[in-house]
């Protein structure tokens, strides 16, 4: 099986765009309760074969269970720990929006509704929103400065939020990484 | 646990519909399309497809559409633009049939001068914008939009047909010419090493036929849309791979797509046709009274003069104005309000500017609102936000005058 996301890392030139701090409407959220540096490492991704350039993080030991990532057909990917689920955008995604420069992200602990936006990434040309069903535990507060990261660093740096998740079987709808592969290549 | 399952079906991200400005990507009948000849150039390298006013035309390349917009105002960029209507308008009463149609003093015009002119309707509407130049072959070389181009020509087909059943001697002839835009601080200097004119001698909006690099019969025109020096080169259709092949080989040189194209503008506070004004806004309102002639004016000889004039010497409604903000990009149809949160507005084009990092857009304002340092409101993600209108440019342009 050949690595799939290390043919991603660095394909993309990225300009990191960053807005001016003052006078930013709509990204006012609450403190995150859980803080980056205590979330679980759950954003670190097993590449099938096992080969990967860069940081390798280290994994949880004990019960912690690390998911393979799954993916929608809206482009986003998800990987689970103690029923966290964190969400990104996929590299097909991410080259679909362009350089991202504004990120609007939810307030931790938001309870969605059904089609309610949880946060949208605008680029130049497009802007994509992205939704979700479930209770937002935390957001990755690097991307309010350096949005960029959703374009260098889809799979990794640039995850987006994570979700509470009661049960994995929800995941089961979703694809394996081969069948998102497949699937772009059919849209493309 | 059907909530849950909810929640994967419901993750997801939704890309909007590109703005129609920047095309959409074709997923069936390609073959209805129509193809420039640099097609195949295009794809060989690396150009993404997009459908644009019936054309298929790469909307960017390899590199990002920040990364080639940047690269147009520090070095230079190719654009492929022959999709656009080239006309040349031959006989004696030319200039008769343009300004039929046109609000500019077209008679006015040096030898090899061009302007930007306006085709008007009765309701003192605008047609579309062009660029018409008055060469000194004894023919007027017309360029107007892609998306026009049915109408435009039938507009000029019909006005001819008109003219000539009164014995005038006009005529019109398609320009069956590849266009190519050569635009940035360094388009000068790499045009200057394939044509022996000395280009110091072609100021901003004036016209020359001459060889390009070992093609001969182009016509190179010190215009373009996106605020920079450049010119745009018509170029015969055989020889077009061969000339953008040549003018790539100079490391300044890259090619930029649509994409590029729209936020350059934007910057440069140049309008696009069907989205900033339309046949809906008179020049008055789109804040393009400059193009109305200063002879025209008084004779209220153009199509809708009676309305446009009216409009300059009293007041008018609405107007096209610059706005800026911060926070999330202000886009087509984001409504604008006043401080007092009433709707006055709406945004006709906005995007990100990747020169100011700050959000540009153009909209319509009550004439009120339309004084530069205004604040106002503009309604992106279903929040309000405070913006400022600001004068056009955005972004200083840099056109090559002899002043």
């Amino acid at each position: 099986m050949r690595p799939v996301f290390s043919q991603y890392r660095n394909q993309t030139k990225v300009i990191q765009m960053q807005l001016g701090a003052a006078g930013r409407c709509g990204a006012e959220r609450a403190p995150c309760s859980l803080s980056v540096a205590s979330a679980p490492a759950v954003t670190c991704l097993r590449l099938p074969g096992g080969l990967r350039a860069g940081r390798v993080r280290t994994l949880r030991s004990g019960s912690a269970l690390l998911s393979v990532p799954k993916f929608t057909d809206k482009h986003e990917w998800i990987t689970t720990e103690n029923g966290i689920g964190t969400v990104g955008i996929s590299n097909f995604g991410q080259e679909a929006l362009g350089d991202v420069v504004y990120c609007s992200q939810p307030e931790v602990g938001t309870k969605l509704n059904k089609q309610d936006e949880f946060g949208a990434l605008e680029s130049v040309k497009a802007a994509g929103e992205l939704y979700s069903l479930s209770e937002v535990t935390e957001i990755n507060e690097a991307l309010a400065e350096n949005p960029g990261l959703v374009n260098k660093s889809c799979y990794e740096d640039g995850w987006l939020i994570k979700i509470a998740l009661s049960n994995p079987s929800e995941l089961d709808e979703l694809v394996s990484e081969e069948a998102y592969e497949k699937y772009i290549k059919s849209i493309e | 646990m059907q909530r849950a399952v909810s929640v994967v079906a419901h993750l997801g991200l939704q890309l909007k519909a590109l703005p129609s400005a920047l095309g959409r990507p074709f997923s069936c009948a390609q073959d209805v399309l129509r193809r420039t000849p640099l097609y195949d150039f295009h794809l060989a390298h690396g150009g993404k497809m997009v459908a644009f006013a019936g054309w298929s035309l790469p909307v960017q390349y390899r590199d990002s559409h920040v990364d080639s917009h940047l690269h147009t105002r520090r070095h230079c960029s190719l654009f492929d633009v022959s999709h656009m209507l080239q006309t040349k308008i031959l006989g004696c009463d030319r200039v008769k049939l343009m300004e039929s149609l046109v609000v500019g003093d077209i008679a006015e015009l040096r030898p090899n001068q061009g302007t930007l002119s306006l085709f008007t309707n009765e309701a003192g509407g605008i047609l579309d914008d062009l660029i018409v130049t008055s060469t000194s072959e004894g023919y007027l070389y017309v360029v107007s939009n892609a998306g026009c181009w049915d109408k435009d020509l039938a507009l000029m087909q019909d006005k001819v047909r008109e003219l000539q059943n009164m014995g005038s001697d006009v005529s019109l002839e398609v320009v069956d010419n590849a266009l190519l835009a050569l635009q940035g601080p360094t388009a000068a200097q790499v045009l200057q090493a394939g044509v022996a004119d000395d280009l110091r001698k072609l100021p901003f909006m004036t016209s020359a036929v001459m060889e390009v690099f070992g093609v001969s019969g182009c016509r190179v025109t010190r215009c373009g849309y996106t605020g920079e020096d450049g010119v745009e080169i018509s170029v015969p259709a055989a020889a077009a791979v061969r000339l953008a092949t040549a003018l790539l080989e100079n490391p300044e040189v890259k090619l930029a797509g649509l994409a590029a194209r729209d936020s350059l503008r934007l910057e440069a506070g140049l309008c696009l046709y069907g989205s900033d004004i339309d046949e809906h806004t008179t020049p008055v309102e789109g804040s393009l009274s400059w193009t109305l002639g200063k002879r025209r004016r008084a004779a209220m000889d153009f199509p809708g003069a009676s309305v446009i004039v009216a409009q300059l010497k009293g007041k008018v409604q609405r107007r096209r104005v610059g706005l800026m903000c911060e926070g999330a990009p202000m886009r087509v149809h984001s409504p604008i309000l006043n401080t007092e949160g009433t709707v006055i507005g709406a945004v006709t084009s906005g995007c990100p500017s990747p020169c100011l990092k700050k959000n540009v857009a153009m909209g319509y304002v009550p004439y009120e609102y339309s004084r530069p340092g205004t604040p106002l409101l503009v309604e992106v993600r279903r929040k309000q936000q405070m913006a400022v209108v600001s004068k056009m440019p955005f972004v200083t342009t840099n056109y090559y005058t002899l002043k």
